[in-house]
């Protein structure tokens, strides 16, 4: 394997990091809005640790090492088409990724508060943080722009 | 490699090439999410279900997109019809051991993991559910394994 290669294993490491982050979030979208307790909300902030970790990695190494495949790779220039698409995907996608989890972390701050003012049973106005519309539809659009940039990598257009 | 790679895939493997990618990576998240909401369950019976669903609902048929496009690009791939005798390159040697043992652990890692759910109202089968989790590790590296020699293609 030359170094472009390993550069692109990391590349197409990092890409699977970056959507299975995004999974986890969707899978704890989907029981969060089921949450209505201070310590079922709390609960799930490791697992919310993975899927950050995820995204976060998977959000850097994926520009870093496509910047670097860009200017390394012969054929490949930064003002192609695709690259300069899937840059602004990736933009776009990390933008929107951080005001998911603002959105969301309203419920896990709401239930952190709830505990430490010793109130452990189901509280309905946590429920409808842990519901939030806007997180969910801002999760959707992140997810929408992911799979674009996905779509641009494998068909490159005017490459 | 990567410029030959790039310049010459046909265009018609896009579209099977995208159907292996989302299924994998759809396959690695659903593990990941899995696994780690059994990892963090520390006893509470309701993220060792939640953790075992997401196995079987969202990993399991995202390794049956990502296997069927793996076929279905395998088919467009010239290696497809090698004459007898003559092997596939390593990193689709690789491709293939993880897809099927993986697909053999999974199923391990769902009929245990759904002993376990079931025992889990008489107040058993956490074990079960940690055995499913230990696999559901193990697939998920082998996974990475898998993505690493798909990208870079080692000889």
């Amino acid at each position: 394997m030359s170094f472009d290669d390993w550069i692109l294993a990391l590349h197409l490491l990092s890409a699977f990091a970056y959507v299975a982050g995004m999974v986890v979030f969707w899978v704890l979208i989907y029981a969060v809005r089921r949450t209505d307790t201070p310590d079922g909300t709390i609960r799930m902030a490791p697992v919310v640790k993975v899927g950050t970790i995820g995204t976060g990695v998977g959000a850097v190494g994926t520009i870093v090492f496509g910047l670097w495949l860009t200017f390394s790779v012969g054929g490949y220039r930064i003002w192609n088409f695709w690259i300069i698409a899937a840059i602004v995907l990736w933009a776009i996608a990390g933008g929107i990724g951080g005001r998911t989890g603002k959105a969301y972390m309203e419920g896990m701050t709401k239930a952190q508060e709830l505990e430490a003012g010793g109130q452990t049973g189901p509280n309905a106005e946590l429920l409808a943080l842990n519901r939030t519309q806007n997180g969910l539809l801002l999760h959707t659009a992140g997810s929408i722009a992911v799979l674009l940039l996905l779509i641009d990598m494998i068909w490159k257009p005017f490459a | 490699m990567i410029s030959l790679l790039a310049a010459h895939r046909p265009t018609d493997w896009n579209f099977p090439l995208f159907v292996h990618v989302l299924g994998a990576m759809v396959l690695v998240g659903g593990l990941l999410a899995g696994a780690s909401l059994i990892t963090y369950a520390r006893g509470d019976v309701r993220f060792l279900r939640f953790g075992y669903w997401t196995l079987l609902f969202v990993a399991f048929p995202a390794y049956i997109v990502m296997r069927i496009g793996a076929q279905w690009i395998y088919s467009k791939e010239p290696y497809s019809d090698l004459p007898a005798g003559v092997d596939d390159p390593t990193w689709i040697g690789i491709g293939f051991i993880v897809a099927d043992l993986g697909a053999l652990l999974v199923l391990i890692a769902l009929i245990v993991g759904g002993i376990g759910v079931r025992r889990l109202n008489g107040g058993g089968g956490q074990g079960l559910l940690k055995a499913a989790m230990v696999i559901a590790w193990l697939v998920l590296a082998a996974a990475l394994v898998a993505v690493w020699a798909m990208a870079g293609k080692p000889d």
